[in-house]
């Protein structure tokens, strides 16, 4: 089975406030607002550099941050979310 | 309409038309001393009116509609007519307003800063608001806080403040005129509380927020401090327009909450509320 490759509007299409611990997105074409915990705002970033695989946004992440695991199942669950949110879509 | 008023109240003109000259002449009483829309162009329009031709004289009901509407709005008895233009006035400016964010709060103003209370009905935000104004503090309304969308200052709304049941002997006891009072509303027995003249005189006059609270009337005293994002959460869900907005909302509001602090009180009786929130104030 192929990983899922994921894309995102780019970063111009959101509005991010870090409020607390939660970041406040406001989605520009939905016009929706989305309270989001890390590392969910970093993954959007991470995919403006264009469409990628869990493996990919990783290896994005860990030029960025130090990363502890593989951290590839968490970063799926993390893109469903983002998904069902209408933030992110599989291509 | 065959009676009607004009009535400029902080930001939002109003032209009141009704079938029945009595709730126009309660709030011709009521609103004696506001000044009317200029050039007499109102913002938003209310319309009291029978929903049927024969309930103007039978039975006489009044149905509220304007602008905006809410296709399921249950009519009042004519007795309750001023509650109906009352309610005419908060649905014209919830549905219509575009120009500020709106928030359902009370707010009163001291030092040129603003005090926020947020809560639903019950919660005390009117009645606290009004025992402050009593104090001293400027009331600038007990229903809806007008958010600038250019600065975060808030804007005066100050309509007759609407107490209820308990609230009305509260604010007797504290030495406050409150009149008419209706009995038996959908909502209790509701008086109204005339702001004084010169909150009404002061209305176009904004100032920024300092403090946000959260009272619960009737609870144990506490004070717990509030987390910007769930002071935003609470704040969308007790906004108006705040979808409408779209951006400008957004930003309005994550403005107000990371500049000004958001606390939960509980406070059993008045007297305990209005001493929490002066310690509050001098501590923010």
């Amino acid at each position: 089975m192929t990983s899922p490759v994921y894309a995102a509007d780019p970063p111009a299409a959101r509005v991010a406030v870090a409020l607390d611990a939660l970041v406040a997105v406001y989605h520009r074409p939905s016009g929706a607002t989305h309270l989001l915990a890390a590392p969910s705002p970093e993954l959007l970033d991470a995919l403006a550099a264009g469409p990628a695989d869990a493996v990919t946004l990783r290896d994005r992440l860990a030029a960025l941050y130090d990363l502890e695991g593989d951290g590839t199942a968490m970063i799926d669950a993390r893109m469903e979310e983002l998904i069902v949110a209408g933030l992110a879509w599989r291509i | 309409m065959r009676h009607r008023h004009s009535v400029k109240v902080g930001p939002v003109g109003f032209r009141i038309g009704s079938a029945w000259r009595g709730p126009v002449a309660a709030l011709h009483s009521l609103y004696a001393d506001y000044p009317t829309p200029e050039d007499d162009i109102p913002d938003l329009t209310v319309r009291l009116y029978p929903e049927r031709p024969w309930r103007r004289w039978l039975r006489p009901s009044v149905a509220i509609s304007g602008d905006y509407w809410l296709p399921d709005a249950a009519p009042l008895p004519l007795a309750q007519g001023l509650l109906a233009a009352e309610m005419g006035m908060n649905l014209q400016v919830a549905l219509g307003w575009r120009r500020h964010l709106l928030l359902h709060c009370s707010a009163v103003e001291r030092d040129g800063r603003v005090l926020l209370m947020s809560g639903a009905s019950g919660s005390g935000k009117s009645t606290l608001a009004t025992l402050l104004a009593l104090a001293g503090w400027r009331f600038l309304g007990d229903e809806f806080a007008f958010v600038s969308l250019d600065d975060g200052s808030v804007y005066p709304f100050p309509r007759a403040a609407s107490l209820k049941n308990e609230a009305v002997a509260a604010v007797r006891a504290a030495g406050g005129v409150v009149g008419p009072v209706l009995e038996d509303t959908p909502k209790g027995r509701i008086g109204y509380w005339r702001p004084p003249a010169h909150a009404i005189a002061r209305m176009a006059e904004a100032a920024p927020p300092r403090l946000l609270l959260f009272p619960r009337f009737g609870a144990p005293e506490s004070v717990e401090a509030m987390a910007p994002s769930e002071a935003f959460v609470r704040l969308t869900q007790a906004s108006t327009n705040y979808v409408a907005l779209g951006q400008a909302g957004f930003s309005a509001l994550t403005r107000l909450v990371q500049t000004v602090p958001a606390l939960a009180i509980g406070y059993p009786d008045s007297a305990t509320g209005l001493a929490m929130v002066d310690r509050l104030w001098g501590e923010a």
